[in-house]
């Protein structure tokens, strides 16, 4: 079925949605220009707006509720943007089941991180300027997912990439997380360029940037079109996704404050390139080529994204790993048409808070051991951080699938799903789930269990109520929220007005071959890791490793590849150009002008001051006159 | 009333009344000068209230015979490019006059300050006039003019080499300058209509050779003062031994010249012309964009950096004016004014760095985020409208010149594309290199910007963010004036492949 | 029958000419430079008794102003010369070049 038909709305709360935006931007504007002084209540504001945000969603997702399913498309104009020419952009928010989804999660899972962070960042000096950042985060995301065109996405796009930027880069004084945060924009930023590549064939071929016309009139373009579209779209996805060949940002990144990789790196952005694939359905289905492409995508990077997180010991970038991978699977799921799209988005949405869970349970055991991130030296946590621990540890079993907890349920549906459609990304889906089994619980035993393998200053501590109460309320998200969207297929109805009804509605068969067998795989990995990081003892220095290990930890050599493909020869060709621009260029405007200067130069010589020699040349010129007039009078 | 005279006449009058202010009073000098380009900036304000974007394309026409024996008028009106370029003239002068307030009093410069001031007058009235002049002979005296007091302001009060790079850019600049005047006089005797004025000498030319011919004359003069690859070596010598201020006027406003040369007299007058060299034209822009990104990634100098930006972007507006679709053409103007705001933060802010630490190369900062965070946070918003973020205007101008290129040449467009990326890594290193990072020890003890300085950034980060959120009052005055160029030249109309408007609905509907 | 003016007049021209050429005195110079321009007031005359107007006397008495002014300068720079450097020869001054 076609998804429903989009609707102007004017009144109610749908009406002034655009609030969700205005008011965490408001906050980072305030928090920006307050300077010093609005350090003593500028977190409190931060929170506040975040939070403000989410009741604003809250308020429109109860309110489309209430409206028929087929009336769930709502479009709310703003303001006339860009009036130029063809191009006439009215900027506006669709607020549909898809667009909401992402708004509720955003400011939900937002607002929880900016509390936790109240406690995180209590002794940093900067805290104010961190929030503002926060806030002007969350407001581009939110613009990003809401808006009703292209082009809102497009701003929305690179403002949350710039928020990225300046988060990850919040330590400034450190040069690696400047450096980290460069790299982080400068590889969006070619993630970008497809995107705008899309953005312009989609303006070429349908002379509009809005939603509902283009995809109602997606099917009449050719095929061509639209897989070159869909292509240039899923390269925007992989850069703000970290997938395979643009994933090299997300490691990098998490120099960043723990917060920032929990909130942009793990629970919101990144996941925005699934939001695009999914977004522009219409698109990829007239495009199968380019859905393929997406879903070989996928599953590359959640077995890149697995291998990765297997042989990290900084928490954080296990973690990240882990990130990769699992988006991986959304976008596998993306590529799947109506029935992953659900899949995708619910596994996004259980993803946010597990991962989200996870990260700032991390944070939570960095805060109290000093700032330390290398796994070689936790151990045996459990005992003196029991909240992070439990809330930890229902993050870490919904992520490997464990029977009931959230990934369980949505994980699954991607693998039954990509089983019906290919046997092969299907089988590779359920290999990803047992790496993840096994890194998974590596991170888990490294951190929580095992001995204790601290440093002699470091004493652990449990992180005070404001960091774990946002801790708690995830990890309750982790435990039910994919019961709660998959059972009964409650999402897949939620979401069909946006995204289109499958023909068939999948049935969830708890034990079907392909559960099991993930099942064990999980489990395998699981009882591996046990045995080798949980039983036994984990030396203080990582072993050299095989060549599997050293590839691992080096990133699959993603950076060793970006550097000898991209980075040298861009130098060269950067030392070459600018050779090139002094000497051959302005060498040649330069030589001009000596050229003209050298010969007037000799020509200035001529000039002997003997008046007698004038009167020769004269004489010569004359006859040469009189002569040439002859020959000429002749002729 | 006579609005574009009074907008020449005041500021000349401002100019003579401050070169006749006593020597040892420099402040009252500076004072003036602010004084004068303020009532500038309010006529000008007014002046566009009373614009009426949808009436006749030029308003406040005045025509005065000048010449009479050769047909030379003095003809002034604006259009809505003109308007807005004004305007970003008349809004540029009093914030470089406030940022220059100390460059010319150095003093080992032994120059007279109250000159400074005046020359930056008098630059003003000749800005207006290049851009209001409808007859060519009298655009053609200003264009040449305007290099005078240009010239002084580098020879006189710039860096070590500011002797070499004011005559280099003289030089340079005459020789296309003369190269038009020859182009200016052949139209005059091939048109035979007996009069320089613009709007009469549309169409009048049909031979395609003689337009052809012609269109080199204007084309190469405006493709120096643009400057275009590959006459933009001149740019990088000035840009970087101006001080602040004149390289703001040089590169933001005087280089527009040429971008408006281009869409005012070679695509107007020689239309035919103007498509045939139009695959040169791109083929040009588009090297110039990634070759201009490309080599200011490799500047240790960051006054030099930013020219080299500038000529990328330039690179932009040429292909955007050349493009001839209604939305190149309306982000290539858009794109100037822009252009103007972004790099004349970015200019500004670098003399107030250099100022502080007397060097312009990137290799002696670090870390000033830590000491100065203001003016290192300007800094950034200035930088990230130079890499076109979406939320500043740049990002509007730009994204209009990439689809309106996109819709007629493809593939130009899509390496211009690389220019995106090429903006993040120059501006984000040079950022890196300078801001981030352990505090450099020459640069501890740095001050933050004062509130003199905050008033020069703040007027144009609210332009950026405003007019990034906000274009349309720019658009609507601009778009109807791009039209109308269009029609003139006869450029044929976008249709998408599958026209889906928003009135339509869904299918099965 | 104006020919033989003609002839003459070119002649008092050569030998003008030649002695501004070889001479070395700057008086000779200048007297040869004078013998030039009553040369060609000879043949301006002659041209103008040829084709029967005056255009040609009008001429003759341009020039004659213009060599009285000439020698009146041209005198008071030799004289001084002279009286600096004790010399009238062209080739011993030879300070403006270049």
């Amino acid at each position: 079925m076609e998804p429903a038909e989009i609707v102007q709305h004017s009144g109610g709360v749908i009406g002034v949605s655009w609030l969700t935006i205005v008011l965490p931007l408001l906050g980072a504007a305030i928090l920006l220009l307050g300077g010093r002084r609005s350090d003593r209540w500028g977190h409190f504001l931060g929170v506040a707006m975040s939070l403000a945000s989410f009741v604003v969603a809250a308020l429109v997702f109860f309110e489309l509720l209430g409206l028929g399913a087929d009336q769930r498309r709502r479009l709310v104009q703003l303001y006339e943007f860009l009036p130029a020419g063809t191009v006439d952009v009215k900027l506006g928010l669709l607020l549909d089941p898809l667009s909401i989804s992402f708004a509720l999660l955003i400011t939900g899972v937002g607002s929880l991180i900016h509390i936790y962070s109240i406690g995180y960042m209590a002794h940093d000096p900067d805290r104010r300027r961190f929030f503002a950042y926060l806030n002007l985060f969350v407001a581009a995301m939110l613009l990003l997912v809401l808006s009703d065109n292209y082009l809102g996405l497009y701003i929305g796009w690179e403002g949350v990439g710039l928020a990225s930027y300046l988060l990850i880069g919040f330590w400034q004084h450190k040069p690696s997380a400047a450096a980290a945060a460069k790299k982080a924009f400068v590889v969006n930023r070619v993630g970008d360029m497809g995107l705008a590549l899309g953005i312009f064939v989609i303006f070429t071929t349908f002379g509009t940037l809005s939603f509902g016309p283009i995809f109602s009139h997606a099917s009449q373009a050719s095929q061509g079109t639209l897989t070159l579209i869909g292509l240039a779209l899923l390269v925007g996805a992989c850069g703000k996704s970290a997938q395979l060949p643009l994933q090299s940002w997300l490691l990098d990144a998490m120099e960043g404050p723990t917060p920032v990789s929990a909130l942009i790196h793990a629970a919101t952005m990144v996941t925005a390139g699934v939001y695009l694939v999914v977004r522009s359905g219409a698109i990829f289905e007239g495009a199968p080529t380019a859905q393929l492409v997406v879903t070989i995508v996928g599953v590359a990077t959640l077995l890149a994204g697995a291998i990765i997180g297997t042989a990290k010991d900084d928490i954080k970038k296990a973690l990240a790993g882990s990130t990769m991978s699992q988006i991986g699977y959304m976008m596998l799921a993306a590529g799947l048409g109506p029935v992953g799209y659900a899949f995708a988005i619910a596994h996004l949405i259980a993803h946010g808070f597990f991962k989200a869970s996870m990260f700032l349970g991390a944070g939570s055991v960095m805060h109290a051991m000093n700032d330390e991130v290398d796994m070689r030296k936790y151990g045996g946590l459990a005992s003196v951080m029991k909240i992070t621990w439990i809330t930890f540890g229902l993050g870490y079993l919904a992520i490997i699938g464990f029977p009931l907890l959230s990934g369980y349920w949505t994980k699954d549906g991607i693998i039954e799903t990509a089983m019906e459609h290919n046997a092969i990304l299907g089988w590779l889906a359920v290999a990803g789930a047992g790496i993840t089994g096994f890194y998974m619980s590596r991170v888990f035993f490294m951190t929580f269990h095992g001995e204790r393998r601290w440093d002699k200053d470091a004493h652990p501590h449990e992180s005070p109520a404001v960091m774990t109460w946002p801790l708690i309320i995830l990890s309750i998200g982790s435990v039910f929220g994919g019961a709660f969207l998959i059972a009964g297929n409650r999402f897949m109805e939620f979401l069909a007005p946006a995204v289109g009804r499958p023909e068939e509605m999948p049935s969830f068969q708890p034990f079907s071959l392909t559960g099991l067998v993930t099942l064990a795989l999980v489990a395998v990995g699981v009882v591996y890791a046990w045995l080798k990081y949980g039983r036994s003892a984990v030396p203080a220095v990582a072993p050299r490793g095989s060549f599997l290990t050293v590839f691992a930890r080096r990133d699959l050599y993603g950076d060793a590849l970006n550097e000898a493909l991209f980075m040298r020869p861009g130098q060269w060709l950067t030392r070459l150009a600018v050779f090139f621009d002094n000497r051959g260029v302005d060498g040649l405007v330069n030589g001009l002008a000596a050229l003209i200067g050298g010969t007037s130069g000799r020509l200035r010589r001529v000039q002997t001051g003997f008046v007698r020699s004038y009167a020769l040349s004269i004489f010569f010129g004359a006859a040469l006159l009189v002569g040439a007039w002859f020959v000429v009078g002749n002729l | 009333m006579p609005w574009l005279s009074i907008l020449m006449g005041v500021p000349v009058v401002g100019a003579l009344a401050v070169a006749a202010v006593p020597k040892g009073n420099a402040k009252l000098a500076k004072q003036l000068t602010l004084a004068v380009s303020l009532v500038v900036l309010a006529l000008t304000l007014v002046m566009a209230s009373q614009f009426d974007p949808s009436g006749p394309r030029d308003q406040f026409s005045e025509v005065h015979s000048w010449i009479p024996s050769f047909g030379v008028h003095y003809a002034v009106a604006v259009d809505g490019i003109a308007l807005v370029l004004i305007a970003l003239a008349v809004v540029l002068v009093p914030i470089v006059v406030l940022a220059s307030w100390h460059d010319a009093d150095q003093p080992e410069a032994k120059r007279s300050v109250k000159t400074y001031f005046a020359l930056i007058l008098v630059l003003e009235a000749m800005m207006i006039g290049v851009f209001a002049a409808t007859d060519i002979f009298l655009f053609y005296v200003f264009f040449e003019a305007m290099l005078i007091p240009m010239y002084f302001m580098i020879g006189s009060y710039g860096g070590a080499q500011r002797s070499y790079a004011a005559v280099k850019f003289l030089l340079y600049s005459l020789f296309g300058g003369l190269l038009m005047l020859v182009a200016v006089i052949a139209l005059y005797t091939v048109a035979g209509k007996g009069t320089f004025l613009q709007p009469e000498l549309i169409g009048v030319i049909k031979d395609p050779a003689t337009q052809k011919w012609l269109f080199l004359g204007f084309f190469i003069a405006f493709a120096v003062k643009a400057p275009l690859w590959p006459f933009h070596t001149w740019l990088p010598d000035a840009a970087a031994q101006a001080p602040a201020g004149a390289a703001v006027l040089l590169v933001g406003v005087l280089d527009k010249v040429g971008t408006y040369g281009m869409l005012r007299f070679c695509l107007e007058l020689f239309p035919d012309a103007a498509k045939f060299f139009t695959p040169l034209v791109i083929t040009l822009s588009v090297i110039g964009i990634v070759y201009g990104a490309i080599v200011a990634i490799g500047q240790t100098d960051m006054k030099r950096l930013i020219a080299y930006t500038s000529i990328s972007h330039f690179g932009f507006i040429t292909m955007g004016v050349f493009a001839m679709t209604a939305n190149a053409g309306s982000g290539a103007t858009l794109y100037m004014v822009n252009h103007g705001f972004s790099t004349g933060a970015l200019f500004l802010l670098a003399g107030f760095l250099i100022n502080r630490r007397g060097s312009q190369y990137i290799e002696d900062y670090g870390g000033v985020r830590k000491v100065a965070p203001i003016l290192a946070g300007t800094f950034l918003i200035a930088g990230l409208s130079s890499l076109s973020l979406p939320g500043l205007s740049t990002f509007v101008s730009e994204f209009l010149v990439l689809i309106g290129t996109f819709q007629r040449y493809a593939v130009p467009g899509v390496i211009a594309l690389s220019g995106m990326v090429l903006a993040a890594v120059y501006i984000l290193w040079m950022y890196q290199r300078m801001m981030t990072g352990p505090t450099a020890e020459k640069v501890k003890a740095m001050p933050d910007l004062n509130l003199r300085e905050k008033f020069v950034v703040a007027p144009l980060i609210a332009l950026l963010i405003g007019f990034g959120f906000f274009p349309a009052p720019l658009l609507n005055v601009i778009n109807p004036a791009v039209e109308q160029t269009l029609t003139s030249v006869q450029a044929p109309q976008f249709t998408p492949a599958v026209p889906a408007t928003a009135e339509k609905k869904g299918p099965g509907q | 029958m104006t020919t033989h003016y003609l002839v003459l007049s070119a002649l008092l021209f050569a030998i003008g000419g030649v002695g501004v050429l070889v001479r070395r005195n700057a008086i000779v110079v200048f007297m040869c430079v004078e013998l030039m321009l009553n040369a060609c007031n000879l043949a301006f005359v002659t041209f103008a008794r040829q084709h029967g107007n005056l255009e040609g006397q009008i001429i003759a008495f341009f020039v004659m102003i213009v060599a009285a002014a000439e020698v009146v300068v041209g005198l008071a720079i030799i004289v001084t010369i002279f009286r600096t450097r004790r010399s009238a020869s062209v080739d011993d001054a030879n300070l403006l070049k270049y």
